[in-house]
Order: C-alpha cells, then structure tokens, then sequence
C-alpha cells in the first residue's frame, strides 16, 4: 500500500477505498474494472446483453413516437402564422432542457394507480419509460424541426407558390429537401433518451430483468460497487451515442456532396 | 389568353410604410417590358403584386381567362432549387403543373436543351454554378410554357458571360411568343431586351415609354435624374 499523497485528504481517499471496495485503490482498481468491463462486453455477457437490448428497445420506440407527434408539429409551428406562435417557440426552445426527473415525476403522477391512466396499469413497466422518454425527447424534435422548417420554408417559399405548389404537395417537398436535417433532429431526440436516467428511474423503477436499463443499471451497479458492470455499461452507452453521431454526421456530410 | 393584364388602383403597405401608391395600369401581350428604378423604388414588390405572390393592400390585379396562374412563371434574383438533379428540378414543376409521370423526363429533358444544360441533366442542381443556376431556373420556367414570364433582376449576379446566356434565352422566350415582363439595373440589358419600360420612383410609375424614346428622351424629371446616374438609390 503507498502512502497517501502529503495533500490527499484521508477522509476523501476513505470514502473513495470504501465506494470501491478495494484495498489499496487508485488508477490499479480503475485499469482492473476497465479490464472486466471489457471482458464482459467482449464474452457477450446475457444480463449486460439483456439491458443495452432494453435500453434500444425504450429509447428507439420513444425516439418513433416523438418523431411521429413532433415533426409534423414542429413543421406546422415552423409555417404556420397563428397568434401566440411566438410564445409557443420559446416555450417549446424552454422546454428542450426538461429535467428527466421531472418529466419522471410528472409520468410518475399519471400513470400511478390514483392518477388519471392509473387503471391502465403501466407504472413499472416498459411502455412507462417509452412514455417518458417520449414527453421528454418530444420538444427537442419538435423544436429542432421547427427550426428547419422554418429556414427551409423561408428560401423556398416564393419559389414553390410561383410554381403552383400549395399546401401538403408543397410541405411534402419542403420535408423532403430537408430530410438530412429532421434526421439530425431525431438523432439529438435518440441521444438524448439514450443517456436520460430520471426519467427511466422514477416510471420504470430499475426492476431487474423487468425495467433496467444501461443509464439505471449503471446507477445501481456503481453504489453496489460492481463497477466492471457499470463501466461495460457506460462503454456500451458511450460507443453507442458516438456510433449514432458519426452516423448523422456522414451521412448530411455524404448528403451534402451528393445533393448541394 | 390571359392578358392583358389590368392593375386597378393597386398599392402595397407593408408596416405602414407605402411599398407601391396605387397604381392603375394595363400590361399587353406582344412586348417585352422592362421595370426600371433604383434600388428600393418598388419593382420586386410590382412584379410579386402582379404574378400573385403579394397580395395588393388595396386594389385588384385582374388576369384574363382560366387559371391564370397555371400560366404564368417567375424566375428570381437568386434561384432556388431543391436538392435533386438539375432534371428532376424540372420534372418537378412539370409533377405540380399536373403533367402525366410518363410525359415529364421527355419534357424536362426538352427544356434542358433550350438552356443548353442537357450534360448537366443528372448532376445535382445545387452544385452547378450560378449561371448554370440560373438557365436552370429558366429551364424550369420553359417547361411549363408560360405565357407570362417574370424576371426579377436575373443577372443580377452574374458575370457576363453567363449574362449573355441569359440574354439569349429570353431572347428564346420572346421569340416562342412568351411575354416578358423583367426588371433590370443593366441598362444595356434593357435596351437589347425591352420594347417598352415602366420607371418607378418611391412606389409610383414616374414614366411609361417606348424603350428608345426612355433612354434618348425620358419625358420624367425623375427618368432622367435616374439615367444620368443621379438617384442610385431611392
């Protein structure tokens, strides 16, 4: 065991020996974990298996279903002239940095058995969390979209009225010539509910084999101290959302040399 | 037939400002007219009141005969194509002037000719050059063989050779009995282009005059302020 450095506190380096359960922590503990982390993802370990399977599964479903209810939403504020459009767009900008624990509790609230779908029994459940993520990535889709939208509707306004395009034929056309852009705006809505853990915590409750997922299990795992877990996890979690970035990205950047 | 068009009284405001006076005027088929003026004098905002892409504050502007928009086209400034082929930019205003799927690339491809850019078909229209841009946005007007065309300032940036390509389109235009109305700051250009010009000062048609007469005799004081270079601006 080395001596603590002259300027660590014992109390500090305490409680860190303590979180780790190790003898003798430091960068030889870290390395160790990091070196199990890597054996579990490489050996295909089921329960770490099961919960990125999970994780996919909850962040994709609610990543379809805001993109469903948040594009066309935020493409109708993004052309549309109504009033208190304004105060919507800044509520909608407001709302892209929800708390996951609120938007939790709130999802918590609803769906308990004295709350409105309390009947529909969900709390606890995946589809819980697929709701969650949902009202969370929600405004981030529908705020990117709109701004898209809204610079897209703005160069190619006059040109598509002159031609006699008007109304679903000219949105339509407008979505399309935009498509790089809405992707990346779903693609911010997929990272987003991929690294949330709020949310997935208060309605999902990190039951094991039942709600646990990669943001959660990594929670858990890190207070029981298993960090090999943890880490492989937050391995996992991070090449995923980079793997999901690089792919935005090469794909506006392919569709920018192919398309202008 | 859907001129000659007729401007009743018509003015534009735009934030309590006066864009266009009200103005009554006739336009007839048969010459090409020129829309001159200093920057900000109101000829975007005339032509955008004429083709239906402002409406009039006040007044009417009255097309003849069916349909009058489906006749009539505009090229811009700066031309705005959508992210597909130089082509496939054609064939889509031929998609929504309701031409039949089968018709379209023939068409399309047709037009291309006329501008000369049939090498440039496949090629994404974003990435030609301004020029090219520019015959393609006339491509796409060619296609729709409308009786009326616009031209908002169209070379106005363009070098110029890619100008005399311009030029010699609505040269084509006028030639296959399309109207011409264009508005221009090359005054060259409205001397080779234009039968008649329409000079607006501050929102309201100063003159009216054969294009030979404007620019020997303008009868305006503000016409010939303008040609000597005085009013570079409104």
């Amino acid at each position: 065991m080395r001596p603590p450095h002259p300027y660590a506190q014992p109390f500090i380096l305490g409680e860190v020996r303590a979180a780790l359960r190790m003898p003798g922590a430091g960068m030889d503990a870290i390395f160790d974990s990091l070196r199990n982390a890597g054996l579990l993802i490489v050996s295909g370990d089921p329960t770490l298996l099961e919960i990125v399977a999970l994780s996919l599964a909850v962040s994709l479903s609610a990543v379809v279903l805001a993109t469903l209810l948040g594009l066309p939403l935020g493409a109708a504020i993004g052309v549309l002239r109504f009033p208190g459009r304004r105060a919507l767009i800044v509520i909608l900008n407001a709302l892209m940095g929800l708390p996951p624990v609120v938007v939790g509790l709130v999802v918590y609230l609803v769906l308990s058995r004295a709350g409105p779908l309390g009947e529909l029994g969900l709390l606890f459940t995946p589809p819980a969390m697929v709701i969650a993520q949902t009202v969370l990535i929600l405004p981030i889709i529908a705020a990117l979209s709109r701004q898209a939208v809204e610079d897209a509707w703005r160069e190619y306004e006059e040109q598509l009225t002159s031609l006699g395009a008007r109304g679903v034929q000219a949105a339509r056309t407008v979505l399309w010539d935009i498509r790089f852009s809405l992707l990346t705006a779903v693609l911010a809505g997929l990272g987003r509910a991929s690294a949330e853990v709020g949310a997935v915590m208060i309605v999902g409750g990190n039951i094991d084999g039942v709600t646990r997922v990669m943001t959660t299990a990594i929670a858990l795992e890190t207070s029981k101290g298993d960090l090999p877990l943890a880490l492989g996890l937050g391995i996992v979690l991070i090449a995923i959302v980079l793997a999901l970035n690089a792919a935005a990205f090469l794909v506006k950047e392919a569709a920018q040399r192919r398309y202008g | 037939m859907i001129l000659p068009l007729r401007l009743e009284e018509v003015s534009f405001t735009a934030g309590g400002r006066a864009i266009i006076a009200p103005t009554s005027l006739e336009i007839h088929a048969g010459t090409s007219t020129i829309i001159l003026g200093a920057n900000g004098a109101g000829k975007s905002v005339l032509m955008r009141l004429m083709h239906g892409l402002l409406a009039p504050s006040a007044g009417r502007v009255v097309w003849q005969g069916r349909e009058p928009h489906r006749r009539q086209a505009m090229v811009f400034q700066r031309p705005v194509m959508l992210r597909r082929s130089a082509l496939a930019n054609v064939a889509y205003a031929l998609e929504v002037a309701g031409v039949p799927r089968a018709e379209r690339e023939g068409q399309a491809m047709a037009a291309l000719k006329e501008v000369g850019l049939v090498s440039c078909a496949d090629r994404p229209a974003r990435i030609l050059s301004g020029g090219e841009q520019q015959r393609l946005a006339l491509a796409r007007a060619w296609a729709l063989h409308p009786e009326v065309l616009f031209l908002d300032e169209p070379t106005a940036s363009l070098d110029p050779g890619a100008t005399r390509e311009i030029e010699s389109v609505i040269r084509a235009f006028d030639a296959a009995g399309t109207k011409i109305i264009m508005s221009t700051h090359n005054l060259g250009q409205a001397r080779r282009l234009g039968d008649e010009v329409l000079f607006i000062h501050q929102g309201r048609i100063a003159e009216r005059s054969p294009v030979e007469r404007f620019f020997s005799k303008p009868a305006s004081p503000e016409a010939e302020a303008f040609l000597k270079g005085e009013l570079p601006w409104a």
